[in-house]
């Protein structure tokens, strides 16, 4: 089976629906019409270039030219959980932080499904690893900002209370466990939910793009299920990674809460 | 048993404070709200980067973990802080006679936290940090929100347990009757200085 080649007209009719959903909108006064626009011209151009990186990439198979991908992918994905957090902590800290987490826990991950769940021939075969990476780090990268936003402000907010369980005598690790735990259920329930709801109320779009390629459901099907195992506990890892070390840089080697460390956004 | 005795401690703007307090003693400190009474406290329990030295008896607060340090030297925040649902779930164990001077029997376990009253809560409070035998009490405005009846109450448990003990006692309260009824010495911080008053 092949694919039905898309030709520009066909894409041109795509757009032709979002400029209509503009002209809707400045109609209704929505105020979104600007930014629908950019975003719409963004996802083309973005799509377009990663389109042509990974022609080369297929085309000259090399791990340098992987690692090179690799990396600015994981800055780029720290930059964002950066970016997402309310307060995050002062400093290349904070950037180390996630950054850290994500790859430890994807890198390994993908490593993993490449080496020994898949055996791609080489291991960096870019068709796979790409692909597998981009997804667990896409997935990782939510997991973890939402868990750290969620310690940091909730740190921020029960700060007295944190310093109320110190002054009793307890341990760092005890006295921000309610809310390090709190942060962790945070970061992995979004992937715990998608997976309860694959198949029934959403069609994966991994799995539906290996459809419309023309590959057996079947073969779809085992490929998300390993895709959604590899993400959730990509996720897992990370987040439960992060919200460690950002709980243990609160405190300083006495033990004492230091929210100096974090910075405000305004 | 201990004095507490602070030398050359210095919190962000405040200090430095040369002062001692012996064991057994109740030194009351008042001054004007925002002269870091507080910060000085929560420097005294370790909670805030400080310099300078904090020592309990022989011991200094820096040789001591600092869990161990805050256990020993404990500080009762002027608003209580609570954390689980539930009262009872708050305390390890229960010390039926200390419950009962404050006027509560072992019910008060199942309260829930968000039904008890401010004062309510200050008096738990007192009775969670003496459940765990402190060996010098740090108390920033203890009974602010108390009514006069708890007040006395409050207060002649800490007198008890500083002679029963024999342990150093630091209390920040504006209150001229109360400075009478519980100060052994009366310090008032005002102007970045210590100021000795006669009681």
């Amino acid at each position: 089976m092949n694919v039905i080649q898309l030709t520009s007209v066909d894409l041109a009719i795509a757009a032709l629906l979002i400029l209509l959903l503009g002209i809707v909108a400045i109609s209704l006064r929505l105020g979104v019409t600007r930014t629908l626009y950019i975003a719409a011209v963004r996802t083309a151009v973005q799509l377009s270039l990663i389109g042509l990186v990974l022609k080369f990439l297929f085309e000259n198979v090399h791990l340098g030219w992987m690692t090179l991908l690799a990396t600015i992918m994981l800055l780029v994905a720290g930059r964002e959980v950066m970016a997402r957090q309310k307060r995050p902590f002062a400093g290349s800290w904070g950037y180390a932080l996630g950054t850290l987490s994500m790859f430890v826990s994807s890198f390994v991950l993908t490593l993993f499904a490449l080496t020994v769940i898949i055996g791609t021939e080489p291991w960096y075969q870019p068709q796979y690893a790409i692909p597998l990476l981009g997804m667990v780090l896409g997935n990782t990268m939510n997991g973890v900002s939402l868990a750290l936003d969620r310690l940091t402000e909730s740190a921020y907010q029960q700060r007295m209370v944190i310093e109320a369980r110190l002054a009793l005598g307890q341990h760092w690790r005890e006295a921000i466990s309610s809310i390090a735990r709190e942060s962790t259920r945070v970061g992995m329930f979004p992937m715990i939910n998608s997976m309860a709801a694959a198949g029934i109320i959403s069609l994966p779009g991994m799995m539906t793009g290996q459809i419309l390629a023309g590959s057996p459901p079947m073969e779809a099907v085992k490929y998300q299920i390993l895709i959604m195992f590899m993400i959730t506990a990509g996720t897992g890892f990370a987040t439960v990674l992060a919200t460690w070390l950002g709980a243990k840089r609160l405190f300083d080697d006495r033990h004492r809460l230091r929210l100096e460390r974090l910075r405000s956004k305004t | 048993m201990s004095g507490l005795k602070i030398s050359q401690l210095c919190v962000q703007h405040i200090g430095p404070f040369d002062f001692s307090i012996s064991a057994g003693q109740c030194l009351v400190m008042s001054g004007p709200s925002g002269t870091g009474k507080s910060l000085l406290l929560r420097a005294i329990a370790d909670l805030i980067p400080h310099q300078g030295h904090v020592c309990l008896g022989e011991q200094a607060c820096t040789q001591v973990s600092p869990e161990a340090w805050r256990h020993d030297v404990s500080l009762l925040p002027a608003e209580s802080q609570w954390w689980y649902d539930t009262i009872g779930e708050h305390f390890d164990d229960f010390d039926s006679e200390l419950f009962a001077t404050l006027g509560f029997d072992k019910s008060v376990l199942t309260w829930e936290v968000s039904r008890c009253s401010t004062g309510e809560r200050q008096r738990l409070a007192m009775i969670r940090m003496l459940q765990q035998q402190p060996r010098a009490l740090l108390l920033d405005e203890p009974t602010a929100s108390v009514d006069a009846a708890n007040t006395e109450r409050m207060e002649n448990i800490i007198s008890c347990y500083q002679q029963r003990h024999d342990i150093p006692v630091l209390w920040v309260s504006h209150q001229h009757d109360q400075i009478h009824r519980i100060a052994s010495r009366h310090v008032i911080l005002k102007d970045n200085r210590l100021v000795e008053e006669p009681l």
